[in-house]
């Protein structure tokens, strides 16, 4: 009985004092989640804690307190400052999450500093870096944030003519005789494909062709085989690849099997699927100053360039990269992280592993769009 | 379900007949063929009442009749073609007689016509499949002419006739070397069933691009794009320019419309242009300033 009332006196005690520890230095999340604002958040007394408040208020989307605390705010409003960070339209940062972030001294002096964050942003398609190299100024006491403010183009009022090219499909109905025949699917053919061992699983790279003359919506599925004709695992191609072709349009695809051995595999089963869909032959995406990286992080960038009129919130980019007798050796995918305007370069970016990038003789680019209006 | 209680029903009137007391069976004069859905009559002899059974494929009839008179079966009474067991059960025997049921004329075409969309001047790429069914839905198992005929544009296309084996017919037929939807037709008699064959070019049989400078880019723009038969490759296929220059990239998928694409690409002094589309490759640019 004795030991009970001890256990819960302890209990007690170590309650209270975390609760009084918690208040006292609350880390930036309990901060943040209590909502509090700036009251319990410490004063910028160095550039690292003014750039490390401002984040803060950043990640709360308290754009009032963040505009406020900045050192040029006289240079733009505090929407045009909103903008740059989420976006003035609708696109990933729109519904991005700060995830955390990282700072950098470059450079301190008694009233100036330079200091590089790192801000990592959750979307539902991965993480994306937003990377600023902030100057901060001693104002009296404080130390406040000079925003470096990339202001979003704005596109000049004008009339872009575009003749949109559409496909409708009449299926059959209900009501029809057995006989009655339906539209037929599109014909997609699997042009390559070729299965490499690659961290501890089995990696399947190819590409798919819609030979027909309508739009598709395809799938890719594959399954492993072992040598007595067992299926080891099946897998399809779910966001590496672009799943609504065009016409004579090539997709790459790439399939992963997690703790599979290539030595284990006998042969693959491809399940290519299409259906007929409704689709767009718009907007045009151009891929523009596409160059390949090295070492010591290997990737392709570019710019996404909107050739319509038509603004594209989300632009998924494929790269294919195949070795110098042309066959693919990796495909990866990125997202552009802003909307794209017309005729408004947006930088993208997509990773190649390290050991690879020794072996790649060519790329191939596509990119896929999503419109909050239209799919393609 | 209804097949169930049928066959429940045709097994009780089995064990009724077996079970008669003074089962003794005699033929029953009764036509030895007749047609899905006619009317006929069938003389009785002897006197007093009894009862006519007649089963057959998913149909079981019953009906109370007077020896001595006629027994009417009413236009539409016996629709499913078959092998029909007809009992008359009588106070003193029971008579039996077995008899089929043929389909009708034709008087609706099942047509399956595959596929519905295919590359123009295939040999044998399309096939036409018919299956002859009377007013009653029973396949028509008599040998039938069917003509099939495909047609472009209203003008005389491939005709072909088959004689059904079994109630079925078939054919198979070339693609017209001229694109469009082609109207696929099988007629029997005044019976006609109509499809719509869609012939698509087929690959583009040249491709070639010129560029013209357009302030600081190059505007490029394919010639028409036709397969080997001279057919427009059809609006919406899409076709790649690829730009290389010291060692970057610039490329942009284009859909064709009005039968070409157009697009422009930064004027690079010294770059290297190229088309291609699907598998087919185009003629390449270099780019002088």
């Amino acid at each position: 009985m004795s030991s009970g009332r001890f256990l819960s006196f302890i209990i007690t005690v170590l309650t209270v004092a975390l609760v009084v520890i918690g208040t006292l230095f609350p880390t930036s999340s309990a901060i943040a989640s209590a909502g509090s604002g700036t009251a319990l958040l410490r004063p910028p007394s160095s550039p690292e804690v003014a750039v490390e408040t401002l984040v803060e208020e950043i990640s709360r989307r308290d754009w009032n307190a963040a505009y406020g605390s900045l050192a040029n705010k006289n240079e733009f409003t505090e929407q045009e400052f909103m903008h740059d960070i989420v976006g003035a339209y609708p696109s990933l940062r729109s519904y991005a999450g700060l995830d955390g972030f990282d700072l950098h001294p470059l450079h301190a002096s008694a009233q100036a500093a330079e200091v590089q964050v790192n801000l990592r942003w959750a979307t539902v398609v991965g993480m994306f870096h937003d990377v600023r190299d902030l100057r901060v100024v001693r104002v009296g006491d404080q130390w406040q944030v000079v925003w470096p403010l990339i202001k979003e183009p704005i596109v000049p009022p004008q009339v872009i003519a575009v003749n949109y090219l559409r496909w409708d499909v009449i299926y059959r109905g209900p009501e029809d005789d057995w006989g009655a025949q339906d539209v037929e699917s599109p014909h997609v053919r699997i042009v390559d494909m070729h299965p490499v061992d690659r961290g501890g699983g089995v990696v399947l790279l190819g590409e798919i062709l819609n030979e027909d003359v309508v739009p598709a919506f395809v799938t890719v599925k594959a399954t492993l085989l072992a040598k007595n004709g067992s299926a080891i695992d099946t897998e399809d191609a779910f966001d590496k690849m672009s799943h609504v072709l065009l016409p004579k349009q090539v997709s790459p695809f790439r399939i992963d099997f997690q703790n599979v051995r290539l030595s284990e595999v006998d042969s693959v089963r491809m399940n290519p699927s299409s259906s007929l869909v409704a689709a767009s032959a718009d907007p045009v995406i151009e891929i523009e100053d596409q160059k390949l990286t090295g070492l010591p992080e290997p990737s392709l960038t570019g710019k996404l360039v909107n050739q319509s009129g038509q603004i594209v919130n989300i632009a998924h980019v494929l790269t294919t990269f195949y070795d110098t007798t042309g066959q693919p050796i990796w495909v990866s995918d990125g997202y552009a992280d802003r909307a794209l305007l017309p005729a408004t370069p947006v930088p993208f970016a997509t990773s190649l592993p390290a050991d690879l990038s020794s072996r790649v003789g060519s790329y191939r680019v596509v990119a896929s769009t999503y419109s909050s209006s239209r799919f393609q | 379900m209804k097949r169930r209680s049928t066959f429940v029903l045709a097994i009780w009137v089995y064990a009724m007949v077996a079970a008669h007391p003074v089962a003794q069976t005699a033929p029953l004069e009764w036509p030895k063929k007749t047609e899905a859905g006619s009317a006929f009559s069938v003389s009785t002899a002897g006197s007093g009442n009894a009862v006519l059974y007649i089963v057959g494929p998913g149909q079981v009839l019953r009906h109370d009749v007077h020896l001595e008179e006629k027994i009417l079966l009413a236009a539409g009474e016996l629709h499913n073609a078959g092998h029909y067991t007809a009992f008359l059960v009588g106070p003193s025997s029971t008579q039996t007689a077995e008899f089929d049921v043929t389909a009708q004329q034709p008087s609706t075409l099942s047509f399956l016509a595959k596929p519905s969309r295919l590359p123009v001047d295939l040999h044998g790429g399309i096939s036409g499949v018919a299956y002859a069914f009377d007013a009653f839905r029973n396949l028509v198992l008599t040998p039938t002419e069917v003509s099939f005929e495909l047609s472009e544009n209203g003008s005389a296309g491939q005709r072909r006739s088959a004689v059904t084996q079994n109630g079925v017919a078939w054919v198979r037929l070339d693609s017209a070397p001229k694109s469009g939807a082609a109207q696929f037709q099988a007629r029997v008699g005044d019976v006609t069933e109509r499809r719509v064959v869609q012939q698509v070019p087929a690959e583009p049989c040249t491709l070639r691009m010129s560029a013209r400078r357009s302030g600081t880019r190059v505007e490029l723009e394919t010639e028409p794009l036709r397969d080997c038969r001279g057919n427009a490759v059809p609006d919406g296929t899409i076709v790649t320019f690829i730009e290389r220059n010291d060692g970057t990239e610039s490329t942009v998928d284009v859909p064709l419309k009005h039968g070409v694409a157009r697009t422009n690409l930064p004027a690079n002094s010294g770059a290297t242009i190229s088309v291609a589309t699907g598998v087919v490759m185009g003629n390449e640019i270099r780019w002088q300033q």
